[in-house]
């Protein structure tokens, strides 16, 4: 019989909510950036430098979060650097995803020499250091934000294809995988229409997390000034400039770090929470 | 002519001598119910798993013929055996609880196999299921179609295995073990349906089991399998009254009585064991001389 669970309609949780909320914020600034951030990102002003953030004596109206050394307006940064951080996320992410995602499943469902092919590459990949591989690679590719995705890509996409390849081994044992055999279907429609949507609450969580981690990695890069061009303000970049003036004005370093770890945390909590509303079983 | 033929398959695993089938032969007439029993691990649902196709990749068959309606499986390219035995045959799996997809309603699970290589319309292939799952006893086929499988007990999953079984009615079923996961007083009423079923339709079924009993209540013939290897073919009432193989026997003398339900079991003993394996070996070698 139907039983009790579908009936209760369970409220969002809270991690859902939140985390949703603080990016869909996030994201509109970052579309708005150039009608909403108070200054120009990039104008200096030495005269105006390392204001303090409006609750403290010394700020200046118009500078909310207050001014780095070069008189640049932090707020203004932190909008536009959402710019250069959510571009990564979505498009690192997802391009790692398809991936990654597509080589576990072929791995862990058509096992035999694709499952060999593909499990050695992971360990081989997985042996190499990550950050000094990805400096290695934007050196060689040069900075820009093609590169950087496509660092992020090459090296992350063994996450995805590890964990779903074990997924995929998992649910090819079941029944209900012969039986769609048995009922004439082949194996690559076996596994697009039976194996995928059982493996995807795993791939919507990896994928949250692979957005967040692109961000970290972005501002890793930035940091040791790998990333794209250093004019343009990227949250990574304000992070290593911050930490030089540390000492006279915190908030450099600062609000652009409660900014990313808020965005990293969000994307992780956002695939929590989609999954546990969506998996038909938690459900 | 029997509808389905097996003859002299022998299957091992990939690159290892040990052999998981030996030259088995057996036959399923149409409209015929045979058992095929043996203990853990002597190679019933191989048998069932090659008739289907679905042997794990690291099963390979070594030689034999499957002959299904008068066509060898194992000489078929893949597409075309693959929708023949989707056309003709159909599982009844062991574990009603992985054998339905968790993320897909039930509906088109049912259906699937009628709109994919029978090319019925959507709408005919619904009915059809809707009266198949009214024909297994389930109240209210509509809302159970747009159920999800972890909203149905695991005996209406059964059921509706077994509608969808029967869903094209194919000529051969193969029923692998389909009461060992279920609570007793659930598999009483599930093999009087599946009986009542292949009465009703026709189809031959081949039913993998370990027990006795149900073998006795169900089938009309039955293949005693041990190590892979087939050591008796009898019809249900000579097994019965008259076993021929000395493991048949002791196999019977193993199971329990309904009459004396608190009696202790006869294990299979040793020494049959011990003849039985030198009977196989034995065999084993004349076949390769």
């Amino acid at each position: 019989m139907l039983d009790g669970r579908s009936a209760i309609r369970r409220k969002l949780p809270a991690r859902l909510v939140l985390s949703a909320t603080w990016l869909t914020l996030l994201t509109l600034a970052a579309i708005c950036a150039p009608l909403i951030a108070p200054k120009d990102p990039l104008a200096q002003d030495l005269f105006l430098g390392q204001l303090p953030p409006f609750w403290l004596q010394g700020h200046e109206p118009g500078y909310l979060l207050g001014t780095d050394s070069l008189g640049r307006d932090v707020l203004s940064r932190i909008l536009y650097g959402a710019r250069l951080a959510l571009t990564v996320a979505l498009t690192a992410g997802t391009i790692t995803c398809i991936i990654g995602a597509t080589m576990g499943l072929l791995a862990g469902f058509l096992r035999g020499w694709v499952d060999i092919l593909i499990s050695r590459a992971i360990d081989i990949w997985m042996a190499f250091p990550p950050v000094l591989f990805s400096i290695l690679l934007i050196a060689v590719l040069g900075p820009s934000l093609t590169s950087i995705i496509i660092a992020i890509v090459v090296i992350d996409w063994t996450r995805f294809a590890r964990v779903i390849r074990a997924e995929a081994m998992t649910q090819g044992a079941m029944d209900y995988v012969a039986s769609a055999q048995v009922a004439g279907r082949t194996r690559l429609s076996t596994m697009v229409t039976e194996i995928l949507p059982n493996v995807l609450p795993t791939i919507v969580v990896l994928l949250t997390l692979e957005m967040g981690i692109s961000i970290i990695v972005e501002a890793i890069l930035s940091f040791v000034n790998l990333s794209i061009s250093t004019d343009d303000p990227t949250w990574g970049g304000m992070i290593a400039e911050g930490r030089a003036s540390i000492h006279q004005a915190w908030w450099v370093l600062v609000f652009p770090l409660i900014t990313l770890f808020l965005t990293v945390l969000s994307f992780s909590q956002l695939g929590e929470g989609l999954k546990d509303r969506f998996d038909p079983v938690l459900r | 002519m029997s509808y389905l033929s097996i003859r002299n398959l022998s299957a091992r695993l990939k690159g290892r001598p040990d052999q998981i089938l030996r030259r088995v032969s057996l036959e399923v007439a149409a409209g015929e119910v045979r058992g095929l029993v043996g203990e853990s691990g002597a190679g019933k649902s191989m048998i069932g798993k090659a008739i289907l196709g679905t042997l794990p990749q690291s099963v390979e068959i070594t030689g034999g013929q499957i002959i299904l309606d008068g066509t060898d499986l194992l000489a078929l390219p893949a597409a075309q055996r693959r929708t023949l035995i989707g056309a003709k045959c159909a599982l009844i799996p062991q574990d009603p609880l992985t054998a339905l997809n968790p993320s897909r309603r039930i509906g088109p699970q049912i259906t699937n196999r009628l709109v994919d290589i029978l090319h019925w319309s959507r709408a005919d292939a619904e009915k059809r299921a809707r009266d198949l799952l009214a024909e297994v006893q389930i109240p209210d086929p509509e809302r159970v179609m747009r159920s999800y499988p972890h909203e149905l007990s695991g005996g209406m999953r059964q059921r509706i295995l077994i509608a969808s079984a029967f869903a094209a009615e194919p000529k051969l079923i193969i029923a692998d073990e389909p009461t060992t996961a279920l609570d007793v007083t659930v598999q009483k009423q599930i093999l009087k349906l599946i009986a009542a079923m292949q009465a009703r339709h026709g189809t031959a079924l081949l039913f993998v089991t370990h027990d006795l009993g149900v073998v006795s209540k169900v089938c009309q013939s039955l293949s005693v399998l041990y190590a892979g290897y087939v050591l008796e073919d009898s019809t249900i009432p000579e097994f019965f009254h008259a076993p021929k193989h000395p493991y048949s026997r002791a196999l019977l003398a193993a199971t329990p009585k309904y009459t004396d339900p608190d009696g202790s079991l006869t294990p299979v003993s040793d020494a049959v064991i011990a003849a039985t394996r030198a009977e196989v070996e034995a065999a084993d070698r004349s076949a390769h001389v």
